[in-house]
């Protein structure tokens, strides 16, 4: 997996690809609550649209990210989600807590 | 039968083995990928809590084909076994969790008894046996 991070004065996006999955997810949720815990950023976007396949861990390092930004009081986008993501969040009933928008334009804009 | 050791690194290759074995019987899409996703979580739950995250434990899976009578007609399916040599399972550790939580974990095994029509656990000896088995809804395969 390849996880890249942009940045600018309000937003931090993650743009990840290949699998998010029990050998990655830690890298990724360690960047994530990083970003979040240091506040550099009002605003943390995950690009999900380059991720092949999403399990149980990686849904776990989204949720991680997801409260960490309620408790600080940032905002946590999820972008780019693949029919496969999107199930996955559904399967679990999480997709509804979830900021989501179907790409970086339409998050950025909000 | 697939043997690999318990080290996470395994995981994208059996993914890669079980949803290509769906496709050949012939199963959807949908639950090829349900399938899949099905074993993955498993192995996980085995590598996290029967090994202890250790790398060179033994896991064996058996796939066979298998059949049961449904609505007057035979309807056949792919079982799948799983054994591990971990300490013995303890049930109450195998509930799902209510979903209507935020919080991570726990999902693994929602994800295995949603996709799957049997989902079983017993010990045999020293051994941790899950059967997972997941029936074609239609008659056309080559199972």
């Amino acid at each position: 997996m390849q996880i890249f991070t942009r940045r600018d004065d309000k937003t931090t996006i993650f743009d990840l690809s290949g699998d998010f999955d029990f050998v990655n997810s830690p890298v990724v949720r360690q960047s994530v609550l990083r970003e979040i815990q240091e506040g550099r950023s009002a605003r943390v976007v995950v690009n999900l649209s380059r991720v092949r396949y999403i399990d149980s861990s990686g849904v776990a390092s989204l949720v991680e990210g997801l409260k960490a930004s309620r408790d600080l009081g940032s905002r946590f986008i999820l972008i780019g989600l693949t029919t496969s993501a999107r199930q996955v969040l559904e399967l679990t009933r999480l997709l509804k807590f979830f900021e989501v928008y179907e790409g970086e334009a339409q998050a950025l804009a909000t | 039968m697939l043997a690999v050791y318990s080290n996470p690194k395994w995981l994208t290759v059996v993914r890669g083995a079980v949803e290509r074995l769906a496709e050949t019987l012939g199963f959807p899409a949908v639950d090829c990928g349900s399938i899949t996703r099905a074993v993955d979580e498993a192995l996980i739950n085995i590598v996290r809590h029967s090994y202890a995250n250790r790398l060179d434990e033994p896991i064996v899976l058996y796939f066979r084909r298998t059949e049961r009578p449904h609505d007057g007609q035979v309807q056949k399916g792919l079982e799948i076994l799983f054994c591990d040599r971990g300490p013995e399972v303890d049930p109450r550790r195998l509930q799902r969790r209510p979903l209507e939580e935020i919080r991570p974990g726990g999902l693994g095994l929602h994800f295995i008894r949603q996709a799957m029509d049997t989902v079983e656990f017993t010990r045999k000896g020293h051994t941790n046996r899950l059967r997972l088995v997941k029936y074609l809804a239609e008659a056309n395969s080559v199972l």
